[in-house]
């Protein structure tokens, strides 16, 4: 450990506790959960069903402070996280530790409470593989630590739609897969534009190990498997033709936006144009996608 | 500890005491709901 973060005499303000949360992330984790509660089979209370998207955000939000707690000497040393509060020294580590145990531990308790325990229990899981399985024993080891990151962010539509039903079903698995596949692509494309961050903390990410060829090739690769992947609940008759339509169209043009990327070659002061649109279309892609899945359902069934 | 810190540290203390107490009054009221709620069920 080096002595990067900074000591403080000062109280935080509740602000750097928010940031702590990932209010980013908790927007799409947030909306993805809604997605999948409002997609499910069946009718849930809104107040059930707004204590259940709250938990989805707790957990998330709880999961995301475990994490700068673990990585605070690695956001230092990287511009896109050194302005966070750990490594600022506005907060101190354990304090950002106890918020994000006592977030989680309150999100899977009133989701268990109030809405069901296997959604309670799959929030659980879903927490602890971010915090420990990706953050801690992956993320420094793999460059293969993406993918498996991926799971975590997968899991909210499934949390939603189980909160919904009380059961694990085809249909929900296949949005966590969507999600899970969708994750590789939209990252390594940010990775690829602020690789040198990455490698001076000292994380495997694909292009510091693997090279930037072989990253660009995955991308492709990964946007090729999501087409069909997120054409399966259509072709199982687990949603009508708004979504199915929707799906081909946006894996589609995720497919086409991928192929400059994967046959490019960056050089000196590269802007890194072709990049940076495949980045910014996959958030688009996920926001489209389980908006079409939930119009699909309101409007067709 | 200078004036000014102090006043500082007041000020983040008293932002950090009324966010607390919102978000105590917020999960009263969301308990609340979820009981009736139940309840009627």
């Amino acid at each position: 450990m080096t002595a990067t973060v900074q000591t403080q005499a000062l109280p935080a303000e509740w602000r750097d506790f928010f940031a702590l949360t990932k209010p980013r992330v908790m927007s799409l984790v947030v909306f993805t959960g809604l997605c999948g509660l409002l997609a499910a089979p069946g009718s849930i209370h809104p107040v059930i069903g707004f204590a259940a998207v709250l938990c989805i955000a707790m957990g998330a939000g709880g999961a995301g402070a475990l994490n700068m707690w673990w990585e605070a000497d690695l956001d230092a040393k990287m511009k896109r996280t050194a302005k966070r509060p750990l490594p600022q020294g506005r907060l101190r580590r354990s304090d950002a530790r106890d918020f994000g145990v006592a977030l989680s531990a309150a999100s899977v308790g009133v989701m268990g409470l109030a809405v069901h325990w296997l959604a309670a229990a799959i929030l659980a899981v879903s927490i602890l593989y971010y915090a420990i399985v990706y953050t801690v024993w992956l993320k420094p080891r793999t460059p293969q630590n993406i993918v498996i990151g991926g799971g975590a962010g997968a899991f909210p539509p499934l949390i939603g739609w189980v909160a919904v039903t009380g059961e694990v079903t085809l249909m929900p698995v296949l949005l966590f897969a969507i999600i899970f596949v969708w994750t590789p692509p939209h990252f390594w494309a940010l990775a690829l534009f602020v690789k040198s961050d990455y490698a001076k903390a000292g994380i495997p990410m694909l292009p510091v190990v693997a090279g930037e060829a072989a990253t660009r090739r995955q991308i492709m690769l990964y946007a090729a498997v999501l087409l069909p992947v997120s054409l399966v609940p259509w072709w199982i008759g687990g949603t009508g033709a708004i979504y199915g339509v929707a799906a081909l169209l946006l894996s589609g043009l995720f497919v086409a936006l991928s192929l400059p990327v994967a046959f490019r070659k960056s050089g000196e002061g590269d802007s890194m144009a072709p990049e940076k649109r495949l980045f910014g279309f996959s958030i688009l892609y996920l926001f489209a996608l389980f908006t079409a899945l939930v119009v699909d359902r309101i409007l067709l069934a | 500890m200078t004036p000014e810190e102090q006043v500082q540290l007041r000020r983040a203390r008293r932002g950090r005491n009324i966010a607390l107490a919102l978000v105590l009054v917020g999960f009263v009221a969301l308990f609340y709901a979820i009981t009736i709620v139940k309840m009627l069920d």
